[in-house]
């Protein structure tokens, strides 16, 4: 299988913020959080890459922790929505009738209902105690929807094909069906919704914490926004404070997005339908 | 008369150029149905798309050209201005009417969609609703979006696309396939029928030889990439020349015959080889070193017949193909 | 009969999520571990600096159970809460600003934020669409790969990171435009509808290019994929010409999917507009909720948060019902 130049580029921008994000705090014990650690407001220097800001903390090491956690976080609950996106579609395309109504409604409920709110409202229930767990429940929660329809529409078509009538007449079970010969077509699909969650997950955390609702002390590519907007950074003229995580998340966000669609297009190809 | 000069068409692939059609140089007689057929992948549907001047990437004519014999402005038609008389003078009747209908606009709209802008398609779909009267359709059907009427209907509707300008020429690619066999007849009469009033040439595609025994005025058989047979339909199915055309021939069934049919087996060559000598040679229960080695010309053995054999001659008269046929290694199967 | 069918089945969804989204948030407050009458009345002690007494207490907290619903079994307050909200859009007072209800402020806020929204969903929709379009059919030429590029390069960048990039260039560097909104009240007349398009520039425009690479991205992969339908060869090989084939062959077909894209996607768009409001204080439904959230007004974050969620149910059902008139097989079936 020929890999594209998306998926290159997006596997190698995701190879070196991956391994640069859980390698180099290895060797680095401080808290990247911890205030006035160095001289408030350095210019980028050969100590500190990209300076200091105005609590005296390194913004090098603050960002990579921030790429660090928001990967952590996005990998961990797109696992859980990927998983129940994965069950839900399969048991609503493949068994398909009553449940398979309650389950799409359900599904389009969930879409049409604004995760954002409701992530405000539980932040100031829990005012100031904002856990990355209640955050991630919430995302979970309303992040399998999406996937949950892609992953059915996909069985759904599946189950008219050939194939899947000849392992039905040669007596398999519906499980055995669902996971011999169904499942490795949606897995596909899978990965890529998998690459999507974590894009979601992270950007609406860092969109949380930006406006100070997500627990804004642990470093997130939303809370360095979050502080520097706090601080004033632009009013002041510490650019490097939010031009630094700007270019990191776009960066980690293209890298993301052009991976899933990249293996989308090399799996389409496969496929013969490109 | 309709005149394909040594045509050559190729298309290209990540592995090079293959000729899809390699060589065809043939007079054909207007005002006739002219059927042609042959396994999937001999250039039949490829013949078509040259003859009608549809040459898109990636195929491409390598060399040749089709005399169309109409002219225009004094000079006659030929591949390199057909395309000015699509739906004019040449149409073309595909194999999928779902698929070739746009499910999302109404149908009046597709038959008028390609005309200049000037022309006054209120009057256009007046006479259009009368004709498909002729057609066995409701005047509303025009005005019906695809997906409310029948397979049957739909084709009908097709056919009435290809025919209602009154072309000289219409090219019909497999249009009765998808249909089921009682629809398909009625679609194969209506073309007869249509074909009989205008006089026009239809050349129909098909790998079914019982529909083109039914209707085709002349046959034209392809085999990779080349035409082996050419002539008149009732000469072909009674004493065809080639043994290919003989084999395609045999696979039909017969009422009263309780023959097993054999088919053709084996398959044709990959035009990626080496295609020296016959192309059939490999499949052939007649073949010599001869066939091996040169590669017969296609010439005209009797009046208006044409094969490319080297024992065209003996074969029709030869009963004992069959027998020879039947007694090929390659058809010796387990049952 | 199969349009009626369709259209009754819509109306029948619109009032699940309905019925669902009121029901969360009745539920959420109460699954929560926290009690908002104890937090209210700890902030109010520690804010005058005093105690209460006990009878005070009580008598405050009684009050407080009775504006909120809180009292009584918890059947009868959630049919309590269904009646106020269903019949008498009645959501209770504001805390932060007692008594005034919390209904009042939403109706102010409620029209910036559709209006910011309409207008801009609207834009980024069709100008994505029409580029779209084009970049999918004619894929082999540069202007299609370059709004490829475009689109990629736009399509994964979240909101906030657009909003914070349009103000640090044309706010700080340029100083073009207002780094937050700044309208005061007053009769609509010209001048004043000036200062509000003035002011509603950026906060439009960063919704625009989220919309824009969504959008774009989309259309092509679907205008790609139903130029090799069949009826586009057969339009083609009938002569129609190229433009006509565009139009109403490869993009009326992908005009469909991309309704239904844009239906399931309102949630995700009217998330990212209150996103918006909040960082360019932009006086919508966003903002008013950024302060509830910070003066611990519960009314008023439940008000806003069921108003969102009758606002995208509407606009989900407005556009399923449009959706018929471009798709003939469900008009007529």
């Amino acid at each position: 299988m020929k890999m594209n130049n998306r998926l290159k580029i997006g596997i190698v921008i995701l190879t070196i913020m991956v391994l640069g994000s859980f390698l180099l705090p290895l060797f680095h014990n401080a808290d990247p959080t911890k205030q006035g650690t160095f001289p408030k407001n350095l210019p980028p220097s050969l100590a500190h890459v990209l300076g200091t800001n105005s609590l005296g903390q390194d913004l090098f090491w603050w960002l990579v922790y921030a790429v660090r956690n928001s990967l952590i976080l996005g990998v961990s609950v797109s696992i859980f929505t990927t998983l129940i996106a994965g069950t839900v579609g399969l048991t609503a395309g493949y068994i398909g009738g009553g449940s398979d109504r309650v389950i799409m409604t359900l599904t389009d409920v969930i879409i049409a209902i604004p995760v954002f709110p409701i992530l405000i409202v539980l932040a100031t229930l829990v005012r100031g105690q904002t856990s990355f767990l209640i955050v991630s429940v919430i995302l979970i929660f309303f992040g399998w929807a999406w996937g949950a329809r892609r992953v059915r529409s996909m069985a759904l078509s599946l189950r008219e094909r050939e194939f899947i009538n000849v392992a039905k007449f040669s007596g398999s079970t519906t499980l055995k069906i669902v996971f011999r010969e169904v499942f490795p077509y949606v897995f596909a699909f899978m990965v890529v919704d998998f690459i999507n969650a974590i894009l979601w997950v992270i950007n609406t955390e860092a969109a949380l914490a930006v406006i100070g609702l997500s627990n804004v002390e642990i470093p997130t590519l939303g809370s360095i926004v979050f502080w520097a907007l706090n601080y004033n950074a632009l009013f002041i003229g510490q650019y490097m404070w939010i031009v630094a995580p700007v270019v990191a998340t776009v960066v980690l966000f293209l890298g993301l997005f052009l991976t899933s669609t990249g293996y989308n297009q090399m799996y389409a190809t496969r496929r013969g339908h490109s | 008369m309709i005149r394909l000069n040594n045509i050559v068409a190729t298309y290209t692939t990540t592995r090079g150029e293959v000729s899809a059609v390699d060589g065809v140089n043939l007079e054909i007689p207007t005002g006739k149905i002219i059927g042609i057929a042959g396994e999937s992948g001999c250039g039949k549907s490829t013949l078509l798309k040259v003859i009608y001047g549809d040459l898109i990437y990636p195929l491409a004519l390598k060399t040749g050209s089709v005399q169309y014999g109409f002219d225009s402005f004094g000079q006659e038609v030929t591949t390199s201005d057909i395309k000015e008389y699509w739906f004019k003078r040449i149409s073309y009747i595909p194999q999928s009417s779902m698929s070739s209908l746009n499910p999302v606009i109404r149908i009046n709209k597709q038959f008028t969609d390609h005309l200049d802008p000037s022309t006054d398609k209120a009057k256009v779909l007046e006479d259009v609703r009368a004709y498909v009267q002729k057609l066995d359709l409701p005047p509303e059907a025009i005005d019906a979006y695809p997906h409310q009427l029948s397979g049957g209907m739909r084709q009908r509707i097709m056919v009435a696309m290809g025919t209602f300008f009154n072309p000289d020429i219409i090219l019909a690619d497999e249009p009765t396939t998808a249909l089921d066999v009682v629809v398909q007849k009625g679609i194969l009469l209506l073309l007869m029928g249509l074909q009989e009033e205008t006089k026009s040439t239809i050349f129909f595609v098909s790998h079914d030889m019982g529909v083109h025994y039914q209707i085709t005025h002349k046959m034209l058989i392809m085999y990779a990439a080349k035409v082996v047979e050419f002539g008149d339909s009732d000469i072909i199915f009674t004493e065809p020349l080639h043994p290919y055309t003989r084999m395609l021939i045999e696979s039909l069934p017969t009422i009263g015959d309780d023959h097993l049919r054999t088919g053709v087996s084996g398959r044709p060559p990959s035009l990626w080889e080496d295609l020296t000598g016959c192309r059939f040679a490999p499949r052939c229960p007649l073949a010599t070193e001869l066939c091996q080695t040169t590669e017969p010309e296609f010439k005209e053995y009797r009046r208006g017949h044409f094969a490319a054999c080297h024992y065209a001659e003996n074969t029709y008269q030869s009963s004992e193909i069959a027998i020879l046929y039947d007694h090929h290694p390659q058809n010796q199967s387990p049952e | 009969m199969a349009l009626f069918q369709y259209i009754v089945g819509r109306f029948v969804s619109y009032f699940v999520v309905l019925f669902i989204g009121l029901t969360i948030t009745f539920f959420l407050p109460r699954l929560m571990p926290s009690d908002p009458i104890e937090q209210y009345i700890f902030e109010l002690q520690s804010q005058a600096g005093q105690t209460m007494s006990p009878d005070e207490m009580a008598n405050l907290r009684e009050t407080l159970s009775q504006i909120y619903g809180l009292d009584g079994s918890l059947v009868s307050q959630y049919l309590g809460y269904l009646e106020r909200v269903i019949l008498h859009f009645d959501f209770g007072p504001s805390f932060a600003s007692f008594p005034a209800p919390v209904i009042g402020f939403i109706v102010r806020a409620l029209p910036w934020t559709l209006g910011l929204l309409a207008t801009t969903t609207l834009i980024a929709w069709t100008i994505g669409n029409l580029i779209g379009l084009r970049a999918g059919y004619h894929h082999n030429s540069r202007a299609a790969t370059v709004m490829e590029v475009v689109g990629v390069a736009l399509y994964p960048i979240p909101y906030y990171i657009v909003a914070l990039v349009l103000i640090m260039v044309f706010g700080y560097l340029l100083s073009i435009f207002p780094l937050t909104t700044t309208i005061r009240p007053g009769p609509l007349t010209f001048a004043k509808m000036r200062v509000i398009l003035y002011n509603s520039v950026l906060p439009a425009l960063s919704i625009i290019v989220v919309g824009l690479g969504w959008n774009i991205l989309s259309m092509k992969a679907l205008s790609f994929a139903h130029k090799e339908e069949g009826y586009v060869t057969f339009a083609r090989l009938k002569g129609t010409p190229s433009r006509t084939i565009m139009n109403s062959y490869v993009g009326r077909n992908s005009l469909l999917p991309q309704i239904t894209g844009l239906t399931l996607s309102l949630g995700a768009i009217f998330s990212g507009a209150l996103l918006i409001e909040i960082l360019f204080s932009y006086p919508g439904m966003g903002l008013l909720m950024r302060t509830a959230a910070s003066s611990g007004d519960y009314n008023m974050l439940y008000g806003t948060i069921l108003v969102t969620i009758f606002a995208v149910a509407t606009a989900t059902l407005v556009l399923d019902l449009i959706y018929p008139v471009f798709d003939p097989r469900i008009r007529y079936r």
